[in-house]
This record gives structure tokens, C-alpha cells and sequence, in this order.
């Protein structure tokens, strides 16, 4: 993975004094996930340019990995290729001097805006337009270029990669901490845990120009994983604890759910069109087939009328789920003899659901293979026999 | 001495005082394990055996320890005093729940001695009025015993017959299981004695003599089974009866009642029954003759025991059937469900009652074969099989061969007698095709005919019904799924981690020498199933309306979203198994076929798009960048070479990744630019393929692919003997060549097939792939030294273990299937494959 600065600020060689890296030698260190080498491919009077190569282990990256999951674990990744949370560790490693804007030999250089040009040769993005929309507000000229997925097969489209060039007038401190937080929030995969130091990390260097950034909301929860505790204790530092400042901030979040709500209102009204069914059935004991995440049974616990519940799904993670939704922990022994979930699933005949008034199966039977209906309805209808369905 | 006869199976409930002397008795007579002792279990709950306050709840621990006890059918003890009726009322009826006989045996000795002994004994100073009490209760109850339902009673009245006592058990009359057969079981024949003997000729049994007198010879070491109903509604049941009574009392026949046979019996001992069902026809055929006859038919039916256990209790035979639960007992409801199966109460629309599916249901491991219902055709459901095919109603009369399970029928003459409803279609059999929640979830034990026992976890089970529930096509085709297989250790030098040496020398060791090397084709698995047509296909895999078969991926998955292009590819290779002749050559009319479906991209084009493509366009772009970037560092005097020729090298390794993935990826348009290989004949009717000899396997792979060689490629191989260096040396060489153009590499497999025997299965196949493919699964620069020397250390053994469970029970689904033992049973094994795929194992081996 390459990453380049390029300076033409005038004598430009002073770049390596910026970066504490003196641009007449190669230098190498070590990190925790692989090798990175800093040279200068040109240093001159007018131009100089910094490159940072990471030599990512592809073996070390997997072998490390326990979890045995994600793209991590498959040797076949393009980590060591991409400009990605790896690149941001190193950048602030290698120059963390220059990134906090400390400079021994040249201290006004380091406070003083320059002109500054970035080459990253390739940064994943959901679109280009996101890499423009991140970085224009900050005062880059952004150029992208989109990288073919594979020349001989063009009916498999594009890639989701970029080469990316930057250019800005600004100083090196703020340059370093603005693709520090933004190149892993575009890319969208951190190779580390991120927790609550995320969020300070994230302060620290966004604090002055993440406040009014036009995307800021999208990056602290790109940035964070989509930790929404850890969103909002980032929110609530990056402010500086306005409180109504936060609540606007969240608003948008709370419009872009305001989107998904009418598919969720449909299901609410439907949820309801059922348990007034059930109501009028006068059904006291109710099987719900397929209870996913146990919104019907929730809502029918509250009705005395339903005496005996029982939730089947074939997902156990699903099943988990209803059980925390449900409070099956903490419900008292009366409660909770009236309820039970378990693991089960249409394509079998089970005794479990015989003997109930009522069965449900809500969307359920759009999600069966048609050839496979018969032995659902047999299973449904013909051994468990409710009184209605 | 004197012998105290019970059954083999019973409850036994010892009668008595405290201080009687049970529990000694028990100790003599019984297995310590036999033996539920009152005291015992109150200690259980109490820690105090004498605490009277615990008796509620030992009672209960009591009563469940029988329970199961009696579920498992092994014979049980009570000690406890028992005196009194409600105490013996409730162990009577769980005797009764479980279809065992309840036995008592009554210690009415002197109350002194009863006192006496317990003055000797700690702990039993509970005083000498309950002792007294309970000498009363005993003596008491002792004239209704026999009212309680005891089968057998036995009073020991003095110390002398205590001691003298001796406990025999004896057979069930059901158990025969030391008779081994082979049997030629024949269904209901309802006074049909033309079709029976005929039936009898074509079985290869020799008939003799006369109506009145026949004599019959069985083939050697044979035996006939009538299943009952010989009589009623047929032209000649007195003529069925002398020549099956002819038989079982020669010793050439057994013979179980049929509810028929059972009411003209009773008709016969005088007794009011309602003529019907052509009981009419018989009595008015019997009037001629002997009333000596008519008592001895009577005698005859009389002694027939309703339902027999055989051969080691594989193979059990009833009228009506047997469930599993049933299987060996001994109660009215056992007889009752031999005569009439199990019907739900209610009656149809003809009047008749309506059964009960219990074969559907059937999870034995016996085979049950009955008769009593008639059926348009003999089909097995779940190792049950009803052969009644409705002679006397102008059907035929069917003979089940077992072991060898070959059904022989002989055409009914004409219509004997009009049945008030057609036979039933195949509804019963359909609703067999359910299966059982409890057929899967849990943890599960798997035997299958190779290997040892596999354990399915239940956290692999949950894995796989989700699996099956959400992805998986109709169960009833997953007649198998392929197993994962191993790759040979891995090289310990050289610039190679899979070597042909590895893998011959894992077979030489395990003592294999014969091996044949095939090519292994880079795309995706598909296991075909086909069939003649769509009839053949309802009738043997219960699919209706589902086409004529279904080609599916490794893990159960439909291959292809577009019905059009499943039907299309079907109806291609039912040409090509038409032209080759091998429709006829193998006497089938379906067939499983083991494929690679080519290229991969047609299955994998996501991963292929989403993986493989991506990090090779990142690679190229990024490598590229650090390539020009250099260049110019070392154009500046830096010393940076040897990071530029290792990034060079980097991007050739990538190039050729790039290489490697393109070999096997081509645009698919249509039909036309698939390709299927074929490499196995995993069954067909009667036989399971992965039992046969590779060579004649690969002979009908050939002619298969010669028939369409535009769809179907051909699997190059190579023989090997490891006993002839030059064989060996010509298969690497062969390998080296394959894997330096196109091949993703090979599989080595033994010729002859494995697990004969041994408990110790070996691999089936070692797969052993090229350099160039490994780079797809290793990254593109897995081949750089210090990357191979680590990749080396990769263990092999849970892949390999895996391997073996996974065919072992693949091999068990399709002989279950080929087998006809039912859906679940093949089904389980399945369903096992899936569980075990949920395993975590390096998914690059």
C-alpha cells in the first residue's frame, strides 16, 4: 500500500524536516502488523515528495485472527492493498509530531498553511461522490479515479476502488489529522477493536474542523463502526456538551429512520389486524410460527385473553433476540408459564404445536419455495389441527 | 424346590410385611439393577429410608425409575410391601401403560416372624403395630388378587418354600427371535386359494396332495408367514385354511391371526358375532364340512400369537402392523392394534373406520411388514411395508422375500368380491414423506454401515435446520450430500505445499496399492438426481409435481434460480443416459449422479466479484503505484532495489493469481456454455455406486460423457500402482503437467472400494491441488518463501476426521434410500452432512 505527500512550498526539502524524516535516506520501521518504508522518490528545491510504502503481512493478518470470520480470515483480501485503517495507524505513528503540529526545526512552517498535494493510488468507497463529499468541504481539490474490477470480464463492473488525488492549501497538522479520521471512515473496516479511546482519538484530531463538517454525522458513525453509544458520547464531546445542539445533531438520524418507518408501520398495523383477530377468536392459547424477533408475542403477553404462547422460529438468533425483547429472564413464574419459545421449523412435523386454539404464521409462507408448501401445510395444518388459522 | 414361572419381560410386585423377607428374596432371584426398592428410593429423596413423610415423593421416583425401565423393556422388581389394593392399583396400571404383564408374588408368612426379624434389625423400630397392620392388610387382599389383573400370582406360604423357591423365566410367546428365516411373508388372502398357490409355485415351494390333504415343501431353509385374514369374502376358505394349517404344523409356515380369521373363530366357539365383511361366504362354505374340522380350525386360529418378534428382532410381522412402542409386549392393546391397527374412532364416509397413519410415524429400527389394508402397491414407508395388495377385490396377492426385501406378486384371478371404497391412493404414503422435528434436533448418534458412530451436536443440529428450513430443496430429494475432502500433508520443503508424493504415501501406508488419479475440475458441486420421468419420480421420491428431478449444490442448495435451465440441463442428460444405453445397462429408472458444473463463475460469480477480482484489481493498481514510486526512488541514488524486485515479483505473483482465477471463469449466455463432468455414479435402483470399483465407475462415466460430449466433459485420469516405481513417477509427472496448464489438480482415490470391514475407515479421496490454483485460496503471494515456510504449519487432522464422518454417512443416505427404509432415515443422515460442514475447520483445506 503506497501513500504520497508532495510539497511545492519552496525550499521544499523542508517537508522533511516537518515530517521529522530526513529525505536523503530510506528509513524502515517496524509496526505491529507489517513493515513501513518512508523515502522521498523526488526532493528537490521546488518539489518534494514523501512516500510511505506499508508491507502488510497477508499470513500474519490471518493467522492472527481467532474469530475465524470476516475478510480478515481469508487470504484472499485486499487489506494489504487498500488505504485503510492500517494506512491512519501508521500515519500517526510515524509522524505524530506532525500530525499534533510540532516541529523542532521548523516551527512556523508547521503553522503556517502550504501547498500540499496527496496521492493515494487506492481507497475503497461505496461511490466517488462520498470521497469528494469528504474531503471538498475541507478545502481539496479532489481528483478519483475509478479502478476496473477485471479488464477481460467488463460485465462484472467496476470496482469499489479509487485512486485519489488531494490537493489543498493548508497546514500539514490539519492534513494528516483529516485523513487520519476520513480514510478509514471511507474505507469502512478497522482492523482493531473500536471502543470509547476510539472516541477520544476521534476528538483529539477532528475536534476543530469534524464540528462543521457537512458529512460529520455520517463520518463519526462511519468512523465508529455504527456504535450508536459510541456515536453519541463522540457527538456529545465534539460539541462541548450543548445538549440541544445534540439532539438537533441526532435529528437527522432520527429523519433517516423516519424513512424506514413506513414498511415498519405496515408491519405494526398488520400486528394488529392479528391480534384483534385473534381477540375476536376468542383464541386462548396462540402458536406463532416463525415469531422472528417475537413482536406478536409481545403484544398479545399484555392481553389476559392468551393464556398459553408459544414461539417457534427456526433462527436461534432470532429466538435470542425475542427472549431479550420479551424479558424472558426477569418474568415472574406466572408470566412465564404462559409463554414459551423454541427452536423449531416448517419444513418438519412437530408435536410441540399440536393442541393450540390458534396458529400463526406471518410472513411466512412468501418466504417458502413453492415445491415446498405442501409439506408446510401439512405440517401446519394437519398435524397441529388449531381450532383456527 | 419349587419353580415360581414369570414372563421374560414383567413387572414383578413382591407382596408382603416388612420383615418378610422380600428384600433378601429380590437379592437372590434378581439383578441388584432389577430391583426398585421403596426404601431405597425414600433414602433417595430423605436420606432417611424410614421417613414416612418422604413417601409421596419416593413413590413418584419410584414410579419414574419403573417407567423407564419398563420403556426400555427390561423386567422389574418392586420392593416395597404392597399390601394393600390402592398401593398395588397404580403399579398394576403402569405395568398396563407399558404393555408389560404384572406379576405378584405374596410373602404370607406367620406375623411372629415377621416381628421377630425386624426386633433384629436397626432402624426398624417403627413398632409392632404397623408391622401387625400390615400383615392384616396382606391377608386381606390375598382372595381378590387375582381380580387385580395380575397375569401371574405366586403365594409362598412358609420360610421352607421361600428358600426352596426358584424363579424361571420364560418366553414371551411373540419372541421368536431365534428364528432367522429367510421368510417369504404372504398378505391377506381372504379364501383365495388358487392365487395362494400359485404364489406358494412361484416362491419355489413344492404342493402336493389334495385340497382336503395338501402337502407342501418348502424350499430349503425357507419358511412361509401368513400375515392373517386368510379367510372371508374368497371362493375357498376352508381350502386356505387346511393348506395354512398344513404348513405351520409341518413347520413350513408361521402364522400370525388376522381380525377375520379371529371373528370366525369365535363364530365357530359359539359365540353371537355379526355376520359381514364376507364372513357370510365362509360360513356357507364350512358347511360342508367336518365339524371335526371346524374345531380344529377353531384350535388352530386359537393358538396364533397376534404379532411375532423375529430374527434377532429385525423383523417383526403383524396383521394390522406394530409400532415400535408395541413391539414385544404383551396387553390387550397390543393385540388389539396386531388385529386392527390403530384407527382414530371415527368413521369414514363408507362406513369403515378410519386408521391411523402409525407407519408414517414409525421411527423403529425393526422392520414391520403387515397386511389389513388393502393398497394398490406395496410401498415402504419408514421400514414398514404393507403387502395386502387387495387380492380377493381383483388386486393381486403379494409375498415379501426377506431378508433379500424382493416383493413377488401373482394377478388375482378375477374380482372375488366388490370392495365397498376403491383402494386407497397413496395419500398414507404421502403423508410418510413428513418429517419429524424429532428425526433432527438435539444431539444425535448416527450408525452408519462404515465407520463408527457419528455424533451430530446440537449446536451443529441448530446450525443445519437452519440451514435445511431456509436454503435446502424438498428433503425429498437430498438423497446425499457430498462429503468435504482432505488434502495430503502438507510438503515439508520445496517450493510446493501439496504434493502426489504426500498422497500415495498416506495410501501406502494405510496398505492401499492400487490408485487411480483423477483430473479434478475447477467449478462448482452439483449432485444430479434424475428420473425416467415424473411418475417415476412421485413414485420414488414421493415428489409431486416437481418435475423429474433436480440438480443441487454441496450444501443442499438448488443450483439453478431458473426452473428452465434445471429442466433443460435434466432433459440433456437424459438424453446422453438414453443413447449410452445406460438407462437399461444399470435396470433403473433413476439415478444420482456426482458433477462438477463448470465454469465456476456461473455458481460463484459473487465471490468471484466480491474477492477475488477486487483484491486482484487492488493488488494490480496498488502495486503498480509502489513499482512507479520506487523506480524513481532508485533512480535518485536511494537504496531501494531490493524492495522494487521483491514489489516487482509481488505483481508478477498477482498477475498470475489473476491468471488462475480467469482459467475457470467464462461468460455463461446460455445453456450452451455450461459444462457438467460427471466423475460418479452415486446410486440407482438397488445399488449404491460408491461401492463399486473405480475403474467401472469411470467405464460408465465415459460412455456417459461420449453420449454428449458438447455438454459433458470428460475426468482424464491416471492409474497408479505403488508397487511399480515407473507408475508412480508417470502420475507426478502427470500431475506436474495438469497443474502447470489449466488443472486445478487432482484426486487420488483407491480403485477398489473402501471400508470393507474395518471399523477404521480410510480416506475415500486425497485431493492434491497445483501451485498456481493454491494461490486462490492462499493469496496471490503465498508463494514467497517466508509465506510458504509458515503456511506450512497447517493442521490437517479435523479436516481428514471430518472427512470420513462426512462419507460415512453420505455412503449411509443413499444405501438407506436405495433401501427404501423411508425418508427420515436418510433424511438424519443428511441432515448430519449439513451439521457437520457447521464445524469450524480451516476452510482453505
Amino acid at each position: 500500500m503506497l501513500f504520497s505527500l508532495t510539497t511545492t512550498h519552496e525550499p521544499a526539502t523542508d517537508l522533511g524536516y516537518l515530517l521529522g524524516k530526513n529525505p536523503a535516506r530510506y528509513q524502515t520501521a517496524e509496526l505491529n502488523f507489517g513493515r513501513a518504508h518512508v523515502y522521498y522518490p523526488q526532493a528537490d528545491e521546488r518539489c518534494c515528495t514523501m512516500a510511505l510504502m506499508l508491507d502488510i503481512d497477508p499470513v500474519a493478518l490471518v493467522r492472527r485472527d481467532d474469530s475465524g470470520a470476516g475478510p480478515m480470515a481469508q487470504y484472499v483480501n485486499d487489506r494489504p492493498y487498500a488505504a485503510s485503517s492500517f494506512l491512519a495507524v501508521a500515519l500517526a505513528q510515524l509522524f505524530s509530531s506532525a500530525m499534533s503540529g510540532r516541529s523542532r526545526e521548523r516551527p512556523e512552517l508547521a503553522a503556517q498553511p502550504l501547498p500540499l498535494s496527496i496521492e493515494i493510488p487506492l481507497l475503497r468507497s461505496a461511490t466517488g461522490q462520498r470521497i469528494h463529499d469528504c474531503f471538498e468541504p475541507l478545502g481539496f481539490e479532489v481528483q478519483t479515479q475509478r479502478i476496473a474490477l477485471d479488464p477481460q470480464f467488463p460485465d462484472w463492473g467496476d470496482s469499489p476502488y479509487y485512486s485519489v488525488r488531494l490537493q489543498t492549501q493548508a497546514r500539514l497538522s490539519e492534513v494528516l489529522s483529516q485523513l487520519y479520521l476520513l480514510l478509514p471512515a471511507i474505507d469502512g473496516d478497522k482492523h482493531y477493536f473500536v471502543g470509547s479511546d476510539e472516541v477520544d482519538k476521534l476528538v483529539a484530531r477532528g475536534g476543530d474542523w469534524l464540528r462543521d463538517h457537512p458529512l460529520r454525522d455520517w463520518i463519526l458513525s462511519a468512523y465508529l463502526k455504527r456504535r450508536r453509544s459510541l456515536v453519541n458520547e463522540a457527538l456529545a464531546k465534539l460539541l462541548g456538551g450543548e445538549i440541544d445542539e445534540v439532539e438537533s445533531a441526532t435529528q437527522p438520524e432520527g429523519q433517516e429512520e423516519a424513512a424506514l418507518e413506513k414498511p415498519l408501520s405496515l408491519n405494526e398495523r398488520r400486528m394488529a389486524a392479528i391480534e384483534s383477530q385473534l381477540v375476536a377468536l376468542a383464541a386462548q392459547s396462540v402458536v406463532d410460527v416463525g415469531c422472528g424477533e417475537g413482536r406478536l408475542l409481545g403484544r398479545l403477553m399484555k392481553k389476559a385473553q392468551f393464556q398459553r404462547l408459544l414461539g417457534v422460529d427456526v433462527s436461534s438468533v432470532a429466538l435470542q433476540r425475542a427472549a431479550q425483547r420479551l424479558h424472558m429472564e426477569e418474568m415472574s413464574d406466572r408470566q412465564r408459564q404462559r409463554i414459551a419459545l423454541t427452536t423449531g421449523s416448517l419444513s418438519y412435523r412437530d408435536k410441540r404445536l399440536c393442541g393450540f386454539d390458534a396458529a400463526c404464521a406471518i410472513e411466512v409462507i412468501e418466504h417458502i419455495d413453492p415445491p415446498r408448501l405442501g409439506a408446510f401445510e401439512r405440517v401446519l395444518l394437519s398435524s397441529p389441527a388449531p381450532r383456527r388459522y | 424346590m419349587s419353580e415360581l414361572s414369570i414372563p421374560e419381560l414383567c413387572l414383578v410386585i413382591l407382596i408382603g410385611p416388612s420383615g418378610a423377607g422380600k428384600s433378601s428374596f429380590a437379592k437372590r432371584h434378581f439383578l441388584p439393577t432389577e430391583v426398585v426398592s421403596s426404601d431405597y428410593c425414600r433414602a433417595l429423596v430423605s436420606d432417611d429410608e424410614n421417613d414416612q413423610r418422604a413417601t409421596p415423593a419416593a413413590f413418584e421416583v419410584l414410579q419414574f425409575i419403573v417407567s423407564q425401565r419398563l420403556i426400555a423393556g427390561r423386567l422389574t422388581v418392586i420392593d416395597a410391601t404392597n399390601v394393600r389394593a390402592e398401593d398395588r392399583k397404580s403399579l398394576v396400571a403402569l405395568a398396563r401403560r407399558h404393555h408389560v404383564l404384572p406379576v405378584a408374588i405374596v410373602f404370607d408368612l406367620p406375623e411372629a416372624l415377621c416381628q421377630e426379624r425386624n426386633r433384629g434389625r436397626p432402624h426398624r423400630d417403627f413398632g409392632a403395630h404397623v408391622v401387625r397392620n400390615q400383615h392384616r392388610a396382606m391377608r386381606r387382599s390375598l382372595r381378590g388378587l387375582s381380580r387385580e389383573g395380575f397375569r401371574k400370582l405366586h403365594v409362598l406360604r412358609d420360610v421352607e418354600s421361600v428358600d426352596a423357591a426358584a424363579i424361571s423365566r420364560q418366553r414371551l410367546w411373540n419372541n421368536r427371535s431365534d428364528e432367522h428365516g429367510p421368510f417369504d411373508i404372504i398378505g391377506d388372502i381372504h379364501g383365495c386359494l388358487s392365487e395362494t398357490l400359485t404364489l406358494l409355485n412361484k416362491l419355489g415351494y413344492s404342493v402336493e396332495g389334495t385340497r382336503d390333504a395338501p402337502q407342501v415343501t418348502a424350499p430349503e431353509g425357507r419358511r412361509a408367514l401368513f400375515l392373517g385374514d386368510l379367510v372371508d369374502r374368497g371362493p375357498d376358505s376352508p381350502g386356505v385354511l387346511k393348506l395354512v394349517m398344513h404348513m405351520v404344523e409341518s413347520g413350513s409356515a408361521l402364522c400370525v391371526p388376522g381380525n377375520h380369521d379371529i371373528k370366525l373363530m369365535r363364530h365357530l366357539q359359539g359365540k353371537q358375532v355379526k355376520v359381514s365383511h364376507g364372513l357370510a361366504e365362509t360360513i356357507a362354505q364350512l358347511e360342508t364340512e367336518s365339524e371335526d374340522f371346524k374345531s380344529q380350525a377353531a384350535r388352530f386360529i386359537d393358538g396364533l400369537i397376534s404379532h411375532l418378534v423375529l430374527d434377532d428382532g429385525k423383523l417383526v410381522v403383524a396383521h394390522a402392523g406394530m409400532k415400535a412402542e408395541f413391539q414385544g409386549r404383551t396387553s390387550g392393546a397390543v393385540r388389539a392394534f396386531a388385529l386392527y391397527g390403530e384407527t382414530t374412532g371415527e368413521t369414514d364416509e363408507f362406513g369403515l373406520p378410519v386408521r391411523y397413519d402409525w407407519a408414517s410415524e414409525y421411527r423403529g429400527e425393526a422392520t414391520v411388514v403387515y397386511g389389513h389394508t388393502p393398497v394398490p402397491r406395496a410401498d415402504w414407508v419408514n421400514r414398514t411395508i404393507c403387502i395386502d395388495t387387495g387380492c380377493v377385490f381383483g388386486g393381486a396377492l403379494t409375498a415379501l422375500r426377506y431378508p433379500e426385501r424382493e416383493l413377488v406378486e401373482v394377478p388375482a384371478e378375477r374380482c372375488h368380491y366388490e370392495p365397498i371404497k376403491p383402494l386407497q391412493p397413496e395419500a398414507e404414503a404421502r403423508d410418510a414423506q413428513v418429517l419429524d422435528i424429532d428425526d433432527v434436533l438435539g444431539k444425535r448418534v448416527i450408525t452408519p454401515r462404515l465407520g463408527r458412530s457419528v455424533t451430530v451436536r446440537e449446536e451443529n443440529a441448530l446450525a443445519a435446520l437452519e440451514l435445511i428450513s431456509r436454503f435446502a430443496i424438498d428433503p425429498r430429494w437430498l438423497i446425499y450430500l457430498p462429503p468435504t475432502m482432505a488434502p495430503p500433508a502438507t510438503a515439508a520443503e520445496g517450493p510446493l505445499l501439496e504434493r502426489p508424493a504426500e498422497a500415495f504415501a498416506y495410501y501406502r501406508k494405510v496398505g492401499v496399492e492400487r490408485l487411480v488419479c483423477e483430473e479434478k475440475h475447477m467449478g462448482s458441486r452439483a449432485v444430479v438426481v434424475l428420473c425416467r420421468d415424473e411418475a417415476v419420480a412421485e413414485r420414488r421420491f414421493g415428489t409431486a409435481d416437481q418435475g423429474r428431478g433436480t440438480i443441487y449444490t454441496r450444501t443442499g442448495r438448488r443450483f439453478f434460480a431458473d426452473p428452465a435451465t434445471e429442466n433443460e440441463l435434466l432433459h440433456k442428460l437424459d438424453g446422453a443416459l438414453q443413447s449410452s444405453g445406460l438407462w437399461e445397462q444399470l435396470q433403473t429408472d433413476w439415478v444420482a449422479l456426482d458433477c462438477e458444473l463448470l465454469p465456476w463463475s456461473a455458481k460463484a460469480g459473487d465471490l468471484l466479484r466480491l474477492q477475488y477480482a477486487r483484491t486482484g484489481a487492488a493488488a494490480t493498481q496498488s502495486l503498480d503505484a509502489a513499482k512507479q514510486s520506487l523506480e524513481a526512488a532508485v533512480a535518485r541514488g536511494l537504496p531501494l532495489q531490493e524492495l522494487l524486485q521483491s514489489t516487482q515479483s509481488r505483481a508478477q505473483a498477482v498477475a498470475q493469481y489473476i491468471d488462475a482465477y480467469r482459467r475457470y471463469c467464462w461468460r455463461v449466455d446460455s445453456i450452451a456454455d455450461l459444462r457438467i463432468a460427471p466423475f460418479h455414479v452415486l446410486a440407482w435402483e438397488g445399488q449404491v455406486g460408491l461401492d463399486s470399483d473405480q475403474a467401472w465407475q469411470l467405464e460408465q462415466i465415459d460412455k456417459l460423457v461420449a453420449a454428449d460430449p458438447t455438454l459433458l466433459r470428460k475426468t482424464e485420469r491416471q492409474w497408479v500402482d505403488l508397487s511399480d516405481e515407473s507408475s508412480v513417477s508417470a502420475a507426478v509427472a502427470w500431475w506436474e503437467s495438469i497443474t502447470a496448464g489449466d488443472g486445478e489438480g487432482m484426486v487420488v482415490k483407491p480403485v477398489g472400494a473402501i471400508g470393507n470391514g474395518s471399523r477404521e475407515l480410510i480416506q475415500p479421496a486425497i485431493k492434491c491441488r497445483g501451485r498456481e490454483y493454491l494461490r486462490i485460496i492462499y493469496g496471490p503471494t503465498y508463494t514467497e518463501p517466508e509465506n510458504l515456510e509458515r503456511l506450512r504449519q497447517r493442521s490437517l487432522g479435523r479436516k481428514r476426521a471430518l472427512a470420513l464422518r462426512e462419507y460415512a454417512l453420505g455412503h449411509e443416505a443413499l444405501h438407506r434410500f436405495v433401501d427404501q427404509e423411508g425418508l427420515f432415515r436418510v433424511h438424519q443422515c443428511v441432515f448430519g452432512v449439513l451439521a457437520l460442514e457447521s464445524e469450524p475447520v480451516d476452510p482453505r483445506l
